[in-house]
């Protein structure tokens, strides 16, 4: 503990004259112990998404389809009902789930890996189709737990462990804008890409969340949040500086903000 | 001669704490700063100065819930202008 007068303890609750608005983790987990790496912007994503489900009450009702990645080590904090699907499969499993249960909220947790590489098809399909489902993505252009190599989301002039001298676009081929084509396929009535870079960034990611979750439990089709996360360790950069490549590097290029609403699509200002 | 008004505090699980540094520019009054101490892990962890708002944005950002936030029923003024 620092001897400077100025810190004031926080070692405990204040005695009185306080009252607690914001606890450690959510209520919605059951521990705020894992082992991802510092500065990762997975466990952040997760708690958006967790205070989106606590906001709307949805609780009782909500089912995750978990893909294959990092984040997959945070189901052990999730105190909702999950099916951890095979790699990049979790569309088709929350399809699933849905028909047999149509009042339940379905979403699925994916990595950029997970979902645009390995299962491409099934993310395509299911919005084409219109499942009522939602669909999450954590979008950090790596496939974080394996490596950090290049996924089909890596933007050109990206450092990953296989292209180190950056995303040639002539060898590597150019990166997939998944929520801009998901956008255009009548089957999707929301779809919007938010980031969890800063306290406003992660405002607007829950508000996204919510708005995907009513639009499924109002019965209009299929929903997706794209949510760009910090991979310090895969972007070969210092964690405090991971919110700002993740603005300068990745975010031009899978630009925020919501892309359809109420199955029409927003043209950006 | 004017204080520091203080509407809101933290508990901090700077054991819990990877260092990230996140937090430290989250914090629209700026009175977060990283430790010189080390926690049993060996990273340094967030200290709390006057000024708090009890926002909740340092507990927005960060990754590991290291961040408990209340809010005081009437603000505390630290007599002293700003350290
Ligand atoms: C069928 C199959 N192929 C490959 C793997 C290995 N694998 C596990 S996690 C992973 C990378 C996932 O990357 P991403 O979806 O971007 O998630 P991140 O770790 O970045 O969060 C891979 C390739 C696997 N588990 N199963
Ligand atoms: S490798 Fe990247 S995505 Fe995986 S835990 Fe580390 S920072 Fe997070
Ligand atoms: S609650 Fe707000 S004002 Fe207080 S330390 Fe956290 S970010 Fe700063
Ligand atoms: S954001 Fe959390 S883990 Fe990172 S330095 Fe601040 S308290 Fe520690
Ligand atoms: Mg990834």
């Amino acid at each position: 503990m620092s001897d400077d007068l100025r810190v004031i303890q926080t070692d405990s609750p204040p005695a009185e004259g306080a009252c607690r608005t914001q606890g450690f983790g959510s209520p919605l987990q059951l521990s705020e112990e894992h082992d991802l790496c510092p500065g990762c912007g997975e466990p952040v994503a997760l708690r958006a998404i967790l205070d989106a489900v606590e906001t709307l009450d949805l609780a009782q009702r909500a089912i995750g389809v978990v893909g294959i990645g990092c984040y997959t080590a945070l189901t052990s904090l999730i105190d909702l009902d999950l099916i951890q699907a095979l790699h990049g499969r979790a569309p088709s499993v929350a399809t699933g789930a849905k028909r047999m249960r149509p009042d339940s909220l379905l979403f699925t947790l994916q990595g950029d890996g997970d979902m645009v590489n390995e299962g491409l098809q099934e993310v395509i399909h299911a919005a084409a189709r219109g499942e009522n489902v939602t669909c999450i993505l954590l979008n950090n252009g790596v496939f974080g737990e394996t490596g950090g190599h290049m996924t089909a989301t890596t933007v050109l002039g990206q450092r990953t462990k296989n292209s180190l001298e950056g995303r040639d676009a002539a060898y590597h081929g150019h990166p997939i804008l998944i929520a801009d084509l998901l956008s255009r396929l009548g089957g999707a009535g929301y779809v919007a890409r938010a980031s969890v870079h800063d306290a406003p960034g992660v405002a607007r990611a829950r508000r996204y969340l919510e708005r995907a979750f009513e639009s499924q439990m109002k019965g209009e089709g299929f929903s997706f949040v794209e949510i760009l996360t910090m991979c310090p360790t895969g972007w070969f950069v210092p964690t405090a500086e991971g919110p700002g490549y993740l603005d300068d590097v990745l975010a031009p290029i899978h630009q925020l903000g919501e892309l359809k609403r109420d199955g029409a699509l927003v043209e950006p200002d | 001669m004017s204080g520091v008004e203080i509407r809101g505090t933290l508990v901090i699980d700077g054991e819990r704490c990877k260092g990230c540094e996140l937090c430290i520019p989250a914090c629209p009054p700026a009175v977060l700063r990283m430790s010189e101490a080390r926690n049993g892990s060996g990273y340094a962890y967030p200290e709390l100065l006057p000024g708090c708002t009890g926002c909740g944005a340092c507990l927005m950002v960060c990754p590991d819930f290291c961040f408990e936030v209340y809010r005081y029923d009437e603000p505390i003024v630290l007599e002293g202008g700003t350290p």
